[in-house]
């Protein structure tokens, strides 16, 4: 005789029986939840002001505006991803306070074409990894993303460094899904570029030699807008 | 496919969500465009080395600092 099946049931996430605790006044309960995420808070600050300082304030004031908010937290998407979305704007508010930063706003800085087309075709040999000691990788890696517009380099973090899913960065940004996927494909192709003057394979030529610069002048630029025709590479 | 077209799947060619009909055709290009190949292996290493790499520390006393700093702050909220 077949056994009664028992209804799917559906998985909870733990963080939901927390901030219900945190939502009841329990102290202990939100602390564990700050020690579950104080260090990718702590990372996203730091990615987009790239300070170091500012990241430590940003932590805190994050943290502190989500525990003051914690009632207005509705459980519709995941605790982190609200948590990094409050970051991510007090991350945004910190550059704009500053006078050395001309581009602020996740919508100011995304029509740079710059990097956008493939222009180096060098195979990457032998390994990164190969060719550098971790420190000097490390400096090569913080200098490369430093060097991406801030729009673009929070869509990297969160997608890419942090693991978050397509839908949970559009979610944390206050962006469609089509415009993350189409800011991505623009960072991690500029950070490829980047990377390239330093991991291409020795004796090639530069880029910008190859054919596919020529080439590519036909070529349609990648934007937020649909992709029509295009060149051979 | 051009390498236009390829490029506007590349995004999802890694997360394993292009059309199925489009799929075949994206897997040929990557196998006729050397350049192609070159962009799909090199940004999939740009996207490894950024995931492997902790490129900011996160040294215990910063991480003791901080969370006291956190924590004193919200309990002085309360």
């Amino acid at each position: 005789m077949p056994a009664i099946q028992s209804p799917e049931t559906v998985e909870v996430h733990p963080d939901v029986a927390l901030v219900a605790r945190a939502k009841r006044g329990d102290t202990a309960a939100f602390e564990q939840l700050v020690r579950q995420y104080e260090r990718q808070i702590f990372r996203v600050a730091q990615h987009i002001t790239q300070n170091r300082e500012d990241a430590e304030d940003i932590a805190q004031d994050a943290f502190l505006k989500a525990y003051e908010k914690l009632e207005q937290f509705q459980g519709n998407s995941k605790f982190s991803t609200w948590l990094v979305r409050i970051a991510v704007n007090e991350s945004l508010m910190r550059l704009r306070k500053r006078k050395t930063s001309k581009t602020v706003s996740m919508d100011e800085d995304v029509q740079t074409e710059e990097g956008s087309i493939p222009r180096d075709f060098a195979e990457w040999r032998p390994n990164p990894e190969q060719l550098y000691g971790q420190n000097e990788l490390g400096e090569i890696l913080r200098k490369t993303i430093q060097g991406l517009p801030p729009g673009f380099r929070t869509v990297f973090t969160l997608r890419d460094v942090e693991n978050l899913s397509t839908e949970e960065t559009a979610e944390a940004l206050g962006l469609s899904v089509p415009a993350v996927k189409s800011r991505l494909l623009r960072a991690r192709l500029q950070l490829r570029e980047r990377l390239s003057r330093y991991f291409r394979q020795k004796g090639l030529p530069p880029a910008g030699d190859v054919r596919g610069a020529d080439l590519l002048k036909n070529a349609a630029p990648i934007g937020d807008t649909q992709i029509n025709g295009g060149a051979k590479l | 496919m051009t390498c236009t077209d390829f490029l506007s799947q590349l995004t999802d060619y890694f997360d394993g969500r292009v059309e199925p009909d489009l799929l075949a055709e994206v897997q040929a290009h990557i196998c006729e465009c050397h350049h192609c190949e070159v962009v799909l292996d090199t940004t999939r290493q740009t996207i490894a080395i950024y995931r492997e790499h902790e490129i900011y520390e996160f040294p215990t006393d910063l991480r003791d600092r901080l969370h006291n700093a956190i924590m004193t702050k919200c309990r002085a909220a309360r």
